[in-house]
C-alpha cells in the first residue's frame, strides 16, 4: 500500500497540494482581481489577499448593467448562457435516448445504415458545417433566438453511441421477461430502460451541461443582439471594448460569475451520480 | 388449467441453422415436462418459442387446445423463470412480482393481496423491501418463482432456473418447484442440461439431441429402457456402460463370452448394461446366460454410500458401482457378471433392439 511509510504520505501530499496550486492559483487569482478596484489591477503589482471592493464590484455586475456590455446585466448573461446550457444537454439526452432505443431494440429495415449515418457526424464538428448551419438558421429567421442557440447543437452522435453501448449491456432476458410481463416497448422504456439509465443521463448531463456553457463559435455567430448574448461571448466583448477602457475588476468578476454554475452543477450531480452509480450495481 | 401441444415445431434461423428439426410432444394438464439434453440441442429454442420469444418456422404450438402461432407472449398466459432471474434491477421485490400483473390492469389491492400471498408461500414476506441485488441468490430464484406464480398463468416455463445456484441450493430448491408445481397443479415445462434434475422433477421426460426428440417417457421408463444409445449415455450418472460389438479389439473376446446371449432380434452393435446392474463374483468360471467380463481397474472413487470402480474391459472403459466400500485398488483384476435382463442392446445406429419393439 502507498501510504504506509511518514516519507510516502509526504511526498503523496507534496504532489498533490502542487497539483491544486497549479489548477487552482490561476481561479484564485481572478478572484482576489474581481475584488479590487480598477485602479488596483491597473498598477501592477497585482495584491495576493482579496481587495475590499467585493460588495461594490459584483452588485455593480450584477445589477448595474446599464452602460456597460451594451446595456446587459450579468444576470441576463447568465440566464441566457443557463438556457442555451439546459437546452443542449436535455435535448442531447432526449434525442439520443430515443434514438439509441429505436437502434438497439427495434429491428427496422435500415437500421444499420441509419446508426451509420448517426456515426458519421462524429466526424463533422461543429465548425466543419458551420457556414451551411448559419444559412439555414437566417432562412429559418433563427437568428438572435435561443432555438437558434440550441437546436444546431443537439444532434449528438457522442451521447446516441453512449446510449446504445449501454443498451446493448442490458441482458436480452430483462427485455424477455417483461415481455412476458406484458410491457410494451413504452413501458418498456419507461419503466425498465429511463431507470437502469439514470447514471449514465447524471453523467452525460453533467458534460454536455458544459458542453453548452462553454460554447464559443456558435453563440458568436448566432446572436447579434446583445441582448442575446452568452456569457462567454460577453467576456470577450468586454475584453476588447472599442470606446473606452476595458473594466477589468468587471470582466473579472463576470469570469468568477461564469464559472459558478458549472461548478453547482458538478457539485450537485456528483452526489447523485456516485449514489447512481452505487444503486445500478447488479 | 391447460395442455400444451407442440405439432412438427420447426425452428430455422436466419443464417439456416436449423435448431430445431421438427418435434411434437403432447403434454398434458398439470404435468411438469422437463426437456433434457446437451447444450445445442434446441431445448431452449423449443421453449423460447412456446413462450413466444421467438418465431416459429413450422409447425404449431398451442396452448390449452388454441394455436398461439401468431400470439405475443403477453397474450400467451405463460409465465417464464429465466437462468439469469432477469428480476429488475432497479425495482423492489414487491414491484418485480407486481409488475405483470400491474400491466395488465389489475385493480390495486389485488395486486397486493396476490402478493402478499405469493411472497408468504415463498417466504419472502420479510423480503419485499429490497432490492435484487440484496438478496442471495436462492432468494433471487425465489423472487423469479414469486413473479411466475403471482400472476397464476395457463403454463410456466423454466429456462435452466437452477444453473446458477450451488449444489445444496439446487437440491433443496429442486424440492420446492417439484412440491408448489404439484400444489398449484399449473402444467409446466422445464429445460435443464442437468439429468438429475430432469429425473428427479419430471412427469414426463423429454430427452433431445440435435434438435430432435430422442424419447419421451416416464423418467424411469427411460431410465430402464433407453430408446437410444444417446439416451442411455445421457440420463443415469455414471452413464450406461456401452460396449462396442463391432470392433476388431474387443469382439472376440466379448463374442465368446456372449455366446448363449441371443439379442432380440436385429444386428447387434452395441450392447449396455447400468454401472448398478453389474456385480463383481470371486469365480472364474462363466455363468451361461449372464455376461461376463473380466476387467482391470483403473480408478477408485469412494463416494460415501457407494464406490464406482472404473475399469477397462475388452478394450472399454466401464464404471462399476458398488455399494458401501470396496478393498479394490488401481490394477486389481475383476470379474464382472450382470445378468441377461439387465442388458440393453442397440443396433449400428444406435437405436435399441427390444422384443417388445423390434426395429430394423
Amino acid at each position: 500500500m502507498i501510504g504506509q511509510s511518514p516519507l510516502r504520505v509526504l511526498i503523496a501530499h507534496a504532489a498533490l497540494i502542487l497539483g491544486i496550486l497549479i489548477v487552482a492559483f490561476p481561479i484564485y487569482y481572478t478572484f482576489v482581481a474581481s475584488t479590487q478596484t480598477l485602479q488596483t489591477i491597473l498598477k501592477p503589482p497585482l495584491p495576493l489577499l482579496p481587495g475590499d471592493q467585493l460588495w461594490n464590484n459584483y452588485s455593480e455586475a450584477l445589477f448595474g448593467g446599464v452602460g456597460r456590455i451594451g446595456g446587459v446585466s450579468v444576470g441576463r448573461l447568465l440566464l441566457n448562457t443557463t438556457v442555451m446550457a439546459l437546452g443542449v444537454a436535455v435535448g442531447k439526452i432526449f434525442i439520443s435516448i430515443l434514438s439509441a432505443y429505436a437502434i438497439v431494440f427495434f429491428r427496422f429495415p435500415l437500421r444499420m445504415t441509419f446508426f451509420w449515418l448517426i456515426f458519421i457526424t462524429l466526424m463533422l464538428p461543429v465548425e466543419v458545417r458551420i457556414l451551411p448551419t448559419y444559412k439555414v438558421m437566417v432562412d429559418l429567421g433563427m437568428i438572435d433566438t435561443y432555438a437558434g442557440l440550441i437546436i444546431p447543437l443537439i444532434a449528438s452522435a457522442t451521447a446516441t453511441l453512449l446510449f446504445r453501448q449501454f443498451f446493448m449491456t442490458i441482458p436480452g432476458e430483462l427485455v424477455e421477461a417483461a415481455r412476458v410481463d406484458g410491457a410494451g416497448p413504452w413501458r418498456f422504456f419507461f419503466d425498465i430502460l429511463l431507470p437502469l439509465s439514470r447514471t449514465n443521463i447524471a453523467a452525460l448531463f453533467v458534460i454536455l451541461f458544459i458542453y453548452g456553457w462553454t460554447q464559443y463559435l456558435w453563440p458568436l455567430l448566432v446572436t447579434n443582439s446583445n441582448d442575446m448574448n452568452t456569457i462567454v461571448i460577453a467576456l470577450k466583448k468586454m475584453v476588447s471594448f472599442a470606446d473606452a477602457d476595458t473594466q477589468w475588476h468587471l470582466v473579472m468578476v463576470t469570469a468568477m460569475l461564469a464559472i459558478v454554475p458549472p461548478i453547482l452543477v458538478v457539485v450537485l450531480m456528483q452526489r447523485w451520480f456516485v449514489r447512481g452509480l452505487v444503486e445500478s450495481e447488479k | 388449467m391447460a395442455t400444451v401441444d407442440l405439432n412438427d415445431v420447426r425452428k430455422v434461423y436466419a443464417g439456416g441453422v436449423e435448431a430445431v428439426k421438427g418435434v411434437s410432444i403432447a403434454i398434458p394438464d398439470k404435468q411438469l415436462c422437463v426437456l433434457v439434453g446437451p447444450s445445442g440441442c434446441g431445448k431452449s429454442t423449443l421453449l423460447r418459442m412456446i413462450a413466444g420469444l421467438e418465431t416459429i418456422s413450422s409447425g404449431t404450438v398451442a396452448i390449452d387446445g388454441k394455436i398461439v402461432n401468431a400470439v405475443g407472449p403477453t397474450e400467451r398466459d405463460i409465465a417464464m423463470v429465466f437462468q439469469n432471474y432477469a428480476l429488475y434491477p432497479h425495482m423492489k421485490v414487491y414491484d418485480n412480482m407486481a409488475y405483470g400483473l400491474r400491466n395488465r390492469g389489475t385493480p390495486k389491492a389485488e395486486v397486493d393481496s396476490r402478493v402478499r400471498s405469493t411472497a408468504k408461500v415463498l417466504e419472502l414476506s420479510g423480503l419485499l423491501d429490497r432490492r435484487p441485488r440484496e438478496l442471495s441468490g436462492g432468494q433471487r430464484q425465489r423472487v423469479a418463482m414469486g413473479r411466475a406464480i403471482v400472476r397464476n398463468p395457463k403454463v410456466f416455463l423454466f429456462d435452466e432456473p437452477l444453473s446458477n445456484l450451488d449444489a445444496k441450493l439446487r437440491g433443496q430448491m429442486r424440492v420446492e418447484i417439484k412440491s408448489l408445481q404439484r400444489r398449484l397443479g399449473v402444467t409446466s415445462v422445464y429445460v435443464t442440461h442437468d439429468q438429475l434434475e430432469a429425473m428427479t422433477l419430471a412427469d414426463m421426460l423429454v430427452v433431445m439431441n440435435a434438435g430432435l426428440v430422442e424419447q419421451i417417457g416416464a423418467p424411469l421408463d427411460i431410465y430402464e429402457k433407453p430408446a437410444s444409445t444417446f439416451v442411455a449415455s445421457f440420463i443415469g450418472a455414471p452413464p450406461m456402460n456401452l460396449l462396442s460389438l463391432s470392433t476388431e479389439s474387443s469382439a472376440n473376446e466379448l463374442e465368446r463370452k456372449l455366446l448363449g446371449l441371443a439379442p432380440p432380434g436385429g444386428q447387434a452393435a452395441m450392447l449396455g448394461f447400468r454401472p448398478e446392474d453389474a456385480e463383481l463374483v470371486a469365480d472364474a468360471e462363466d455363468r451361461s446366460g449372464a455376461l461376463m467380463l473380466s476387467a482391470t481397474v483403473e480408478a477408485v472413487e469412494p463416494v460415501g454410500a457407494e464406490t464406482f470402480l472404473h475399469c477397462s474391459a475388452a478394450g472399454n472403459r466401464i464404471v462399476i458401482r458398488v455399494g458401501g466400500r470396496t478393498a479394490a485398488k488401481p490394477g486389481d483384476k475383476l470379474r464382472i457378471t450382470a445378468t441377461a435382463e439387465k442388458l440393453h442392446w442397440f443396433d449400428r445406429g444406435g437405436r435399441r433392439l427390444d422384443s417388445t419393439s423390434p426395429s430394423s
